[in-house]
């Protein structure tokens, strides 16, 4: 018991980071209308995408020798942003259309 | 400074996502988002890292391949793919950070005897999570670009099994974390849970799908905010929980567009009930010539035409706007009807019909619609079936029942375009069809379109 309450001691910060951020991401989409939720998918998906900062970080601090983790995480880097950039530049047309249409309306 | 930018960056994250859920501000939003992670992206290749090796060559390549790809890929992709699309890219999320997440437990454990348990906590999670995603949103890739697998694939006992699958996943992690020094126990963990994710999509129908990639987008985004913790980078950490929440809020109001709960959902929902249904007492279905069609749409005085997938398929979205501007000429007042879940992603048919150049005032909502029919003359489906099957409201007996539709019969008449006499995707016939003021068209929506389009100009 005493160990929990250490750790949530300790990384109070991170907690209401995550508290907060939590709020904010129910808060940010509770309105959107119906006409958005497919960009709106695809844009979250690409904010997902930053999984491959962590492939960053574990590359940068990695022995070159080490070739195995070194292989596996430039895999999930080149993985990671096709997700990241594919993600972005189809969102990116998907909401140009619309605003095509506003420029004719 | 990597800092400030890490700051920076979090800030437009949440700010484009923000600006995303507004249609006026939209576009600007997906551009703040991108180039907020575009600075995420440099800071953590210029952040100051103890005993950093650097390795940039291993950085940079993957990156500039895959930027590359990824542009060719959204440049070329049809707007009627777009759902598929998405569920591929959050795969590819999915096995980024299986893959991440694997390599960084095989680091901890060859770097120290003593690695902290709850790193190798967060990261199994993460890792089961990951490969959840992964296969799933294949599978729902695999649903939504074919009809084969678009059934539900239900074994016998899914539930026990599902749940078993589960148990066990838990008993392999505190195993492996007892006696790390074995992976063996790490591959099977990370096999039970790709086959995981494929038995937690299988049993949903094709129809659902759109509920299920949202569902896996929070889960990839899940997974980045348990990484980030590992890595100790608060963008990654941020950018994750917002995903992960946004992904469950979309999920939610998604359900609630098709009137169900998340649980129904996740079951199955959509069959089981469906047999019993009273379609058996069909009446006769009446044809319409071409140009019987035409007239009667030159004369109308008000048309709405309701699309669904059929026209995404066809990718008659184009030939749509042209019979609308013939309409036009003579008058005709010409609406769009917008089910929320037409097509297979809400919003799916906006896209298609924006991509045609249709006006958005043209496009009116369920509710809109529903006030309006009673003052149409003609209701032009393509290509939709479930979305105007009036046994939602009246069967209760009917899979569908509950579902907000809409009412087109109450239109003076009604004309569906549809390929052949099947049933639609939740696997119900429509009572519709066979109503006293309603006629078909059959045929592919392009070619049906096509021949009306014809017939049009020839009056």
């Amino acid at each position: 018991m005493s160990e929990i309450f250490n750790f949530l001691i300790q990384n109070e910060v991170l907690i209401y980071l995550l508290l907060f951020t939590v709020l904010l991401g129910f808060e940010v989409i509770s309105k959107v209308p119906s006409v958005l939720h497919t960009p709106l998918m695809s844009g979250a998906n690409a904010i997902s995408g930053i999984v491959i900062l962590g492939a960053i970080i574990l590359i940068r601090s990695t022995d070159p020798e080490n070739y195995f983790t070194l292989i596996l995480a430039s895999i999930a880097l080149f993985i990671g942003s096709i997700n990241v950039f594919g993600g972005f530049f189809v969102t990116n047309r998907m909401l140009e259309m619309f605003n095509k249409k506003k420029k004719n309306g | 400074m990597d800092k400030v930018l890490f700051l920076i960056s979090a800030f437009l994250l949440v700010w484009g996502l923000r600006l995303q859920s507004d249609p006026a501000s939209a576009s600007k939003g997906n551009k703040y988002a991108s180039v907020g992670m575009l600075i995420a992206i440099i800071s953590a290749i210029i952040m100051p890292i103890e005993n950093s090796y650097d390795n940039y060559s291993w950085i940079i390549i993957p990156i500039i391949f895959s930027a590359s790809i990824g542009y060719i890929i959204a440049k070329k992709i049809e707007m009627t793919s777009m759902p598929q699309m998405v569920s591929i890219f959050n795969g590819l999320g999915g096995l980024s950070a299986v893959l991440l997440s694997f390599t960084e437990i095989n680091k901890w454990l060859s770097y120290t005897e003593l690695y902290p348990q709850f790193v190798i906590v967060v990261l199994l999670v993460s890792l089961f999570i990951g490969s959840v995603a992964f296969t799933g949103s294949l599978l729902a890739f695999a649903k939504l670009d074919g009809y084969k697998w678009s059934e539900k694939l239900t074994l016998p006992f899914q539930h026990i099994i599902n749940l078993i699958l589960l148990v066990s996943i838990i008993v392999l992690s505190f195993l492996f974390i007892d006696n790390s020094a074995d992976t063996n126990y790490l591959y099977i963990l990370i096999a039970i849970s790709l086959l995981y994710g494929v038995f937690f999509v299988a049993p949903i129908g094709g129809a659902d799908m759109p509920v299920v990639i949202s569902l896996l987008n929070s889960f990839t985004g899940i997974t980045a905010a348990l990484t980030g913790v590992i890595f100790d980078n608060k963008v990654m950490l941020l950018g994750g929980i917002l995903v992960g929440a946004a992904g469950t809020i979309l999920t939610v109001l998604m359900c609630q567009a098709m009137n169900r709960s998340l649980l129904n959902v996740l079951v199955g929902g959509f069959s089981s009930s469906g047999s019993s249904s009273k379609s058996s007492e069909q009446g006769d279905i009446k044809e319409i010539t071409d140009s019987d069609f035409a007239v009667q749409l030159f004369y109308s005085q008000k048309v709405i035409i309701v699309p669904g997938y059929g026209l995404a398929v066809a990718q008659a979205q184009k030939l749509c706007k042209e019979i609308q501007e013939v309409l036009e000429s003579n008058d005709v007042e010409v609406k769009y009807a917008i089910h929320p879940v037409a097509g297979r992603m809400p919003g799916h048919m906006n896209v298609l019909l924006a991509e045609a150049d249709v006006d958005y005032s043209k496009l009116i909502e369920l509710d809109e619609a529903n006030s309006d029919f009673k003052s149409t003359d003609v209701a032009v489906i393509i290509g939709a079936n479930d979305v105007v099957n009036p046994d939602a409201i009246d069967d209760t007996a009917s899979p569908l029942y509950g579902m907000p539709i809409l009412k087109v019969w109450e239109s003076n008449s009604t004309v569906v375009l549809k390929r052949s006499m099947s049933a639609g995707y939740a696997g119900v016939q429509n009572p519709l069809f066979f109503r006293e003021n309603n006629k078909m068209y059959f045929g592919d929506a392009k070619d049906s379109l096509q021949r009306l389009s014809t017939e049009l100009k020839n009056l």
